[in-house]
């Protein structure tokens, strides 16, 4: 199983550690992975503001990067999302328009080839190595925030949860209003920012009344715009991709 | 004019579905109907149990009698409201109300609505009643009269035959009604979730609703089941 | 004089001015949250609400798919059940023919039950102009018209008004428009309801002819449905010598056997209840009960244009329950009057535009009034992937494209508020088609770390007004890869 990394153009540039935790992980759990450097972005922030033939030479890209690998891995609902349910209905849309010859099959072909292959990271370690208990060690107090595209699209349940209460040392402390969007929502965050602020204050407030020392997402996106209001705040409370927590074993973050 | 946007209208429509192959038949667009025709497999005496229970639920308040009993509880009910004037179908069974110390106002086309205000209760049968969802249909048969009757009177008493007027379903209250004939469901007393999205009862229509559901054979445990008394099912 | 959504202003602006309103947040917060759960526990009583869900969708979608038929046959059979029916292609056309109905009746009042269709085409303005009244007898309705103010809510339109607020209204306007407030009046919401019966009473008692929507028409029988708590509904159905009813062509449903779905899709969507207190059926007219002249308005008013959109047309199938609405962590914040028509919420953001197009910055601005977070699509019992029909409009706003107005087909340029943001989408596609490029992008912004500003100036205020920005690493992930693995870029 030829095991490749899409680390997601975010975590590349703004949270590395995420990506080096991942790597770590992995490894520990004796999965050979590869980053294959051609990658970039998954072509969500295009798409879903609207820039939809734009985002179809991402598409490409991705396929592309990606096309000697069984399997690729990414530690982001959102992106795994617009992989598994938009690359489909970008190749169908394009089908349906009259447009250079050849486009439309090549769409085709590369959703065709990346979808069944795509995991997000909590998936691929429960559904396709089959651990929960991933020999981490994390004493702290955590709250964890199922991110919408991982919640409502991908569906992945309860297996972040299953996870963090399988790592040694880590408290879970219940989110009030887990499932409520956090507001973030890409370019949402930019134009519209008097609701999105209004959404992610109101998140903020629920994690800080958790007590929880640490908030925890599988989504760095979303972790960015609470734990930035969160840090406005002065909060004390850590944003943490779940990555970082399976990664560490003595309780520190790389 | 009238022909002219009907026909705008209708040549919009068929430009909008140029996508639909001109031999598509409406039958050819899949509809999957395997929902459930009820839900649960129940007796006669669970559904009409089931009934009793979501009507209560919506604080309607229910009675069980034996039909001999009948006549008997419906001047109880009357009295206990204080009752004068009850508004009466003209197919309701005489016996029904031959115990009550009533006038009865009989339904006839020039009875208005202006005159049902001053009554201050209606009897009636019903058409069907529907156990899952707490519901009495009525169809303006005989023994249950014009629409307005049941409407403009503050207090409504309705009554169920348990042998064969109650259904389990939804589907199953279609499948037994006539769409030619006018229809009223109801379940439960008016009601409102206008104000902070919070449901009250007793807005326009009755906000009393006693509904006697009538088995045959021997008089036995008549008892109310009120809305107040009632285990609520998870709303 | 009847308010009117004319000209308001874009989403956001709107939204920036009433998420400040504490007090309008706190009553949305409390409805809506109280529904959430009711609504939850209404659904999960039946096991096969996924089944119910898909019945409920696909039988929508082949109406729609054959709507000229279905239209035709509905004609028909209302008409042969005594009925009447008029199609009105536009807002004002809608309106004409109810001016016109009512002033062939001589009468100078009516009473209307609760109808999406006739707040969409403005009929209280377009009747008062005319000279005749109309009562809003839905208790919500009622507290939006005491109020002089507009609704911000499908299924309960005085939503964004508490229980003080109500008795206020009541106090002060219920005089002006007949039978005063009882002296006393407290909030509990069973005296305010009190209060509704009786000032309403005197005007249903009196009525000659009524206006109403429909929930629902069933093209074999010619059947409309209503679905109702109150008894108003009732009230304006059955009382009144002549009935209106204005309904849009989509409320169409082929079979009288397919209500079977909604029936039960609808009150537990909307209300949590199994079942609402009233529905009322009828078909045309019966003799000596309930209204001896009835006609239907089939209105059109935009939902061809979204009809003739493949992606969009599943709008359609809605059957406003408001399930969207209550689940909806923008329009909680929002509230219902920043999405500027009488369809707030997730469903007015795909709906509106579709019906008056991208008319104005506010048609505009509403696909992109979502964080796209998807408990809409999740809630939605027909199951209009709201999502997905945000991202389709979004593309029409900021790349144009082959649109339908009022059935001619035309092709929109994009919303010049986003040239230049076109320029910089296509800027960063173009990099991201090229990892070096992005790479060299990353170093630099790694290597000038230490200038960056905590607040960003331009359009990046819109984020560092309220968060802080993460940190810049030393190295982005792909250098680390390249120095630690030896891999090349």
């Amino acid at each position: 199983m030829r095991v490749g990394l899409f680390v997601t153009c975010v975590n590349d540039t703004l949270f590395p550690r995420t990506g080096r935790s991942v790597v770590a992980l992995l490894e520990r759990l004796g999965v050979q992975v590869d980053f294959p450097l051609e990658q970039t972005c998954c072509g969500q922030p295009l798409y879903n503001t609207g820039y939809r033939h734009r985002a179809e030479s991402l598409v490409l890209g991705l396929a592309r990067a990606f096309r000697d690998h069984d399997v690729i891995v990414t530690p982001s609902g959102s992106c795994a999302a617009m992989v598994r349910d938009n690359y489909p209905r970008i190749a169908a849309r394009a089908a349906t328009e009259q447009r250079a010859t050849g486009r439309a099959e090549a769409l085709a072909e590369a959703a065709a080839a990346v979808v069944p292959k795509t995991y997000e990271l909590t998936e691929f370690l429960v559904d396709v190595l089959g651990v929960t208990d991933v020999g981490a060690c994390f004493p702290h107090t955590v709250t964890y925030h199922p991110t919408c595209h991982g919640l409502r699209v991908l569906g992945l349940g309860d297996r972040p949860r299953r996870l963090l209460e399988a790592v040694e040392g880590l408290e879970l402390r219940e989110l009030p209003g887990a499932e409520e969007c956090c507001g973030f929502g890409g370019t949402f965050a930019v134009k519209n920012p008097a609701v999105s602020a209004a959404m992610g204050t109101d998140k903020a407030r629920a994690v800080t009344g958790s007590a929880a020392q640490v908030l925890c997402t599988a989504d760095n996106s979303c972790l960015m715009h609470i734990g930035g209001i969160l840090a406005r705040q002065g909060s004390p409370v850590r944003p943490v991709h779940i990555a970082e927590i399976l990664a560490s074993t003595d309780g520190k973050l790389l | 004019m009238r022909g002219t946007s009907r026909d705008r209208i209708l040549a919009r429509v068929r430009r909008a579905l140029a996508d639909v192959p001109a031999h598509e038949r409406p039958q050819d667009h899949p509809v999957p109907r395997d929902y459930l025709r009820t839900h649960g497999a129940r007796t006669p005496a669970e559904s009409a149990d089931l009934l009793a229970e979501n009507l209560a639920d919506y604080r309607a308040v229910v009675h069980r009698v034996a039909a001999t009993g009948l006549p008997a509880l419906l001047t109880e009910l009357l009295g206990r409201r204080g009752a004068r004037r009850v508004a009466v179908p003209a197919g309701l069974p005489a016996e029904w109300l031959a115990q009550a110390p009533v006038e009865q106002v009989p339904d006839s086309a020039g009875l208005t609505a202006r005159e049902l205000d001053a009554v201050d209760s209606v009897v009636t049968g019903c058409a069907l009643a529907i156990a899952e969802t707490g519901t009495v249909v009525l169809d303006a048969g005989p023994d249950q009269g014009r629409r307005l009757i049941t409407l403009v009177p503050d207090h409504h008493v309705c009554v169920v035959r348990t042998a064969d007027q109650i259904v389990d379903s939804v589907p199953q209250a279609l499948g037994r009604l006539d769409p030619a004939r006018p229809l009223t469901w109801i379940s439960g007393p008016s009601a409102t979730s206008d104000i902070e999205l919070d449901r009250v009862e007793g807005v326009h229509g009755p906000r009393a609703l006693d509904v006697i559901l009538v088995h045959d054979g021997r008089p036995r445990d008549e008892q109310a089941v009120t809305g107040d008394s009632a285990p609520a099912r998870g709303l | 004089m009847s308010r009117t959504y004319l000209g308001m202003p874009a989403f956001p602006e709107a939204a920036a001015v009433s998420t400040g309103d504490a007090t309008l947040r706190a009553n949305l917060r409390r409805a809506t949250h109280t529904i959430r759960a009711k609504r939850a526990a209404a659904v999960a009583e039946l096991d096969d609400w996924d089944q119910l869900r898909a019945a409920g969708a696909a039988v929508k979608d082949r109406t729609l798919r054959h709507l000229d038929r279905y239209l035709l046959q509905l004609e028909e059979n209302v008409t042969r059940a005594g009925g009447t029916v008029h199609w009105a292609a536009d807002a004002d056309e809608a309106n004409r023919i109810v001016t016109d109905l009512v002033r062939a009746t001589g009468e100078t009042e009516v009473v209307k039950v609760k109808s999406m269709a006739t707040q969409e085409t403005g009929l209280n303005a377009a009747l008062e102009q005319a000279g005749i009244r109309p009562y809003e007898t839905d208790l919500a309705e009622l507290i939006v018209q005491l109020g002089d103010d507009l609704p911000s809510h499908i299924l309960v339109p005085a939503i964004h008004r508490s229980r003080g607020e109500i008795r206020d209204i009541f106090r002060t306007r219920m005089a002006d428009w007949g039978r005063p407030a009882p002296s006393g009046l407290t909030d509990r919401p069973s005296d305010l309801a009190e209060a509704a019966r009786l000032h309403l009473r005197e005007k249903f008692l009196r009525a000659k002819v009524a206006v109403s929507g429909a929930n629902f028409m069933v093209a074999e029988t010619g059947t409309l449905v209503v679905v109702e708590s109150e008894g108003n509904g009732r009230m304006c159905l059955t009382l009144p010598e002549t009935l209106i009813s204005v309904v849009g062509i989509e409320k169409t449903v082929p079979t009288w056997q397919d209500l079977e779905i909604y029936l039960q899709l609808l009150p537990r969507s909307a209300t949590a209840e199994r079942m609402n207190p009233y529905t009322s059926m009828w078909t045309g007219t019966t003799d000596d009960d309930g209204p001896r002249s009835f006609h239907l308005v089939l209105l059109d008013n935009g939902r061809t244009d979204a009809l003739a959109d493949r992606t969009g047309r599943q709008v359609l199938r809605c059957i406003r329950c408001s399930a969207c609405l209550n689940v909806c962590p923008v329009y909680e914040r929002a509230g219902g009057h920043a999405y500027g028509s009488p369809y707030p919420g997730p469903i007015g953001a795909v709906l509106t535009p579709q019906l008056r197009g991208l008319a104005s910055p506010l048609e505009e601005s509403l696909p992109f009034a979502s964080s796209l977070c998807g408990a809409c699509y999740d809630v939605c019992p027909v199951a209009i992937d709201i999502p997905e029909i945000l991202v389709h409009l979004r593309e029409r706003v900021v790349q144009g494209g082959e649109v339908t107005t009022r059935g001619i087909r035309t092709v929109v340029k994009p919303a010049k508020k986003h040239l230049a943001e076109r320029a910089m989408m296509h800027a960063a596609g173009w990099t991201l088609d090229h990892p070096r490029a992005l790479r060299r992008a990353q170093r630099l912004a790694a290597r000038t770390r230490r200038l960056h500003p905590r607040r960003l100036p331009g359009p990046g205020r819109a984020w560092s007004d309220t968060r802080e920005l993460p940190p810049l690493p030393t190295e982005p992930f792909r250098d680390w890869w390249a120095r630690t693995r030896g891999g090349t870029a």
